[in-house]
């Protein structure tokens, strides 16, 4: 099969399930401790063990090597021939299609698509059976892998949680910084959503990356749309609070105080027509964060201040 | 209000993959500008709106909005999808109009959740 060229900008796509296809192994989502027929068993009886064990298909195996595979569709052509009492070896498949268990799931993945079966047989390095793979094992396999993750992000969480705690200095801060870029309205938002994920990981109350979360984004729209250059998104977190802070060099606020009014916007009818400009921005910062200074010095820039204070149950250093 | 209730009732296609986890919806409110949203939303509310960027799903994030519905049968760009799938967001479309939608939501019994005035703080 050709390899697929990948690209960086199809590499950035591609989801954490595709990602895992690479990643997991076949050996780690097949059934293992499967049942075997012996070559030399009769067909009637191998008709019984299908019915009682509900199986559509069972691998044939003669001192531990595979040699064939019997399924539903050869007991059928047993049947219709009358041949119950052949033995298997007689009518099973020969032409067989395996995989190695050391192989990434995405080969599984690629024969099923390239071939009839429901089911492959899995062999180690040395040719021997160690299992049987079905695309229900996949996708249970990637499920679980899926909520392995999940509960790795908690491990992390509660780590990170524990940062101040396993660190002690005279003052202890993380500092975050962010470059926004001006005009770009695509990853427009992107830092303030990563800030308030940092600020969950770290503990903080659900109330509290939320409302950092707000006025971020608020903050980060405000660099994307009014800078010349764009700017930065800096934000200090420290056990009692959190310091953010945007600044920019130009072109400056003409009235300050006219900004903070809740509707007043500068913004362009283009600007408007992508939702933004609604002249809420600093109002909404404003009503987020328990301190909020605002110094803009016409074309020289704008430094905006943000505080928000943790008293004892929102500290991001505690649980 | 579950997902698939939402989906009903707004005659709408949900154009993401299902939640891993189930979805429910306390509230509603409407906007197209994005500073409104973040002005006035409750959290666990369903978002319906004209605008079709990746901005409306950055705004889900940050003010923690559990759906958005896009109103007017309006198709949102690829980006938009990709980024609603990477945090976990739903996206439903419905042909519906914004004020018809909203109509019928209410009618349903789920309540709005857009705050009267800055002041009535919901943080």
């Amino acid at each position: 099969m050709k390899q697929l060229e990948i690209s960086d900008e199809y590499a950035e796509n591609i989801t954490r399930v595709e990602e895992l296809a690479y990643e997991l192994r076949i050996n780690e989502v097949m059934t293992e401790n499967i049942y075997c027929l012996d070559p030399n068993m009769k067909m009637e009886e191998a008709l019984d063990i299908f019915q009682e064990k509900r199986f559509s298909g069972a691998p044939v195996t003669e001192q531990d090597k595979l040699i064939g595979i019997l399924s539903i569709e050869d007991l059928i052509r047993a049947l219709r021939g009358n041949q119950l009492d052949a033995t298997v070896r007689n009518f099973m498949t020969t032409n067989l299609t395996t995989v190695c268990g050391f192989d990434p799931v995405v080969e599984a993945l690629k024969t099923f698509a390239l071939s009839k079966f429901g089911r492959l047989p899995v062999l180690d390095r040395e040719g021997n059976l160690i299992g049987i793979i079905t695309k229900g094992d996949i996708s249970n396999g990637l499920l679980s892998a899926l909520q392995r993750d999940y509960h790795a992000e908690e491990l992390i969480r509660y780590r990170a949680s524990h940062l101040f705690e396993d660190i002690v200095s005279g003052r202890t801060s993380l500092i975050l910084r962010y470059d926004i870029r001006k005009g770009d309205f695509i990853q427009g938002g992107n830092a303030s959503s990563k800030i308030k994920r940092a600020l969950l990981r770290l503990g903080a109350s659900p109330q509290i990356a939320r409302r950092c979360g707000i006025a971020a984004y608020e903050a980060e729209m405000n660099l994307i749309i009014h800078t010349n250059h764009g700017g930065t998104l800096r934000v200090e977190i420290e056990p009692h609070k959190i310091t953010m802070e945007a600044y920019d060099d130009g072109p400056g606020i003409e009235d300050v105080e006219l900004a903070m009014k809740a509707g007043y916007s500068t913004a362009t009818h283009e600007i408007r027509e992508m939702g933004f400009g609604a002249g809420m921005g600093l109002v909404n910062i404003k009503r987020c964060v328990d301190e909020m200074r605002l110094i803009s010095t016409k074309d020289r820039g704008t430094n905006l201040y943000m505080i928000i204070f943790l008293n004892d149950s929102t500290q991001p250093n505690k649980d | 209000m579950n997902l698939s209730e939402l989906i009903k009732l707004t005659k709408g296609n949900l154009l993401t993959k299902k939640p891993t986890e189930e979805c429910v919806i306390s509230g509603a409110m409407a906007a197209d500008l994005m500073s409104d949203v973040l002005a006035s939303i409750k959290p666990e509310a369903v978002l319906l709106t004209g605008l079709c960027n990746p901005q409306v799903v950055r705004t889900a994030t940050i003010a923690d909005i559990r759906a958005i519905v896009f109103v007017r049968g309006k198709y949102p760009d690829p980006d938009t999808v990709l980024l609603a799938n990477e945090e976990n967001i739903p996206l439903i479309i419905t042909d519906l109009g914004l004020f018809e939608a909203c109509g019928i939501l209410y009618q349903a019994g789920l309540p709005s959740f857009e705050l009267k005035s800055p002041e009535d703080s919901v943080l």
